[in-house]
């Protein structure tokens, strides 16, 4: 193993382990908002600076790389690809700490059906299972995987859309319970943004397997052929 | 024949020495006006070829080619042309600076005076314009006297460039050009590579993958007398096809 194959296993040991805190936070998260759990919202919180010290780690140790290296070919997508993963990664984490901050803030059980109506439990799995996958892939060297999270994204997206109606009604039918039903669908958005940074994640590491550049194009496009 | 619409081709060449050959059926194609980097581990014929271009190896002992090799569509190792029209054509920058031991005037013009040019007014126009191209006017305007040996490494380089240039030739081959020297004087060749392509069709070998990097439109990967890939350099280093290429350039092996 050369210097750079050894410094580049480095950054991808310190993005599994970052991953893997995030997963976490992002499952505890989710229990903490569903089940009003101030304690595990408290450990999400407690968590957070953990990551952005990693994130700025992993920054550091990139630039170093650049700078010593001078990585070409699929080196250099490695550490570019790693590089933009790193900032997708701390941007769940920073999701993950403000759902736990809504149950903080609102300091009450909001009402499960209502819950269950919006999907929300759904949706954490969802991106539970596709930020699992990522893991997966990136550890295992599967191309493959990664493009089951494109499909997976899209039914976040469902879910969301549909959110903005379901929470109109729920605040028509029941007044009192507003902030109940607004957090509910901040709640919401936040989880598909998380799902929209494990996309990112996703492209990013299928652009170090094949070089293949998939942002910004339509998503059938994303299969391969 | 057809006229090529490349400034150098060649087509099918292969080289021996003695019994041994060297290169393996290159095919290649470069055109006027660009730098072309030719980088491989040592021993992988790049620089066989690279004289191949001017004819630098018809006295060798036991080296021997096959295959054309064509500049501006016409065979150079037909019989009727002549070898010194040839290097006038096609100049070459060594490894090491080999400046003359004598003044930096002369040294910029010996070839023209070999050619019979004397005219003190044409040599001054061309010593002036040589050195202004190869970004050695400034440091040595003041003195043109002065002894080529005294220069610094870079600047007698920079000097071997001029030199190649007040024959005006339309190909500079170029062999490891800025390896022995320290990296403001290889920064100042690379720019002035960089330049120079608008006037000369530029030919490189480099030892230094992020040289070629800099200074190439295309690189060539000889790898055991083959040509393993020949590509736009931007693709070379971000994406070979190939996957010897690959592991060459991240320094897997080599």
């Amino acid at each position: 193993m050369t210097n750079l194959q050894q410094e580049l296993q480095e950054v991808k040991d310190s993005v599994l382990t970052m991953l893997k805190l995030v997963l976490h936070q992002l499952e505890k998260s989710g229990d903490a908002f569903i089940n009003y759990d101030e304690a595990l919202a408290e450990e999400v919180i407690a968590s957070e600076k953990r990551v952005n010290a990693m994130e700025l780690t992993i920054d550091k140790h990139c630039e170093n790389i650049f700078a010593l290296f001078n990585p070409v070919a699929s080196d250099l997508r490695f550490v570019i690809s790693f590089l933009k993963m790193n900032s997708d990664i701390e941007r769940i984490g920073d999701y993950a700490d403000g759902i736990a901050d809504y149950v903080i803030d609102l300091k009450r059980q909001i009402d499960k059906s209502a819950i269950e109506k919006a999907r929300l439990p759904e949706m954490f799995d969802i991106a539970y299972n596709m930020l699992d996958m990522v893991i997966v892939s990136i550890e295992s060297d599967n191309a493959e995987l990664p493009r089951q999270v494109f499909k997976k994204d899209r039914e976040l997206n469902k879910i969301n859309h549909a959110a903005a109606d379901l929470v109109e009604k729920l605040v028509a039918e029941n007044p009192a319970t507003t902030q109940e039903s607004l957090y509910l669908f901040s709640t919401i958005k936040k989880v598909e943004r998380i799902g929209d940074h494990i996309k990112n994640i996703a492209e990013d590491w299928i652009f170090y397997l094949d070089g293949e550049v998939l942002k910004h194009k339509k998503s059938v496009k994303k299969r391969k052929d | 024949m057809a006229k090529s619409n490349f400034k150098i081709e060649t087509k099918n060449i292969d080289a021996y020495y003695g019994d041994k050959k060297v290169l393996h059926g290159i095919n290649l194609q470069m055109e006027a006006n660009t730098v072309t980097a030719f980088i491989g581990p040592s021993g992988c014929g790049k620089s066989t070829f690279l004289r191949i271009i001017n004819r630098m190896n018809d006295y060798i002992d036991g080296f021997r080619k096959e295959g054309e090799m064509l500049i501006d569509g016409k065979d150079i190792y037909k019989k009727k042309v002549r070898i010194e029209e040839l290097r006038k054509q096609v100049g070459m920058v060594f490894q090491k600076p080999n400046p003359f031991p004598k003044s930096i005037y002369e040294n910029v013009v010996y070839g023209l005076r070999i050619q019979g040019i004397n005219k003190r007014a044409i040599l001054d126009e061309v010593v002036e314009k040589t050195l202004k191209q190869a970004a050695l006017w400034e440091e040595v305007k003041d003195d043109l006297k002065k002894n080529a040996l005294s220069l610094s490494g870079g600047q007698q380089q920079r000097l071997c460039i001029a030199r190649t240039m007040a024959v005006e030739p339309s190909i500079i081959l170029m062999d490891e050009p800025a390896s022995a020297l320290d990296p403001i004087s290889t920064a100042k060749i690379e720019e002035l590579i960089y330049q120079l392509k608008q006037d000369y069709t530029i030919v490189i070998v480099t030892h230094n993958m992020h040289q070629a990097g800099r200074v190439s439109d295309k690189t060539a990967f000889f790898l055991m007398g083959d040509l393993v890939e020949y590509d736009d350099t931007k693709t070379i280093f971000t994406k070979p096809k190939d996957e010897r290429t690959e592991n060459y350039i991240t320094g897997k092996f080599g």
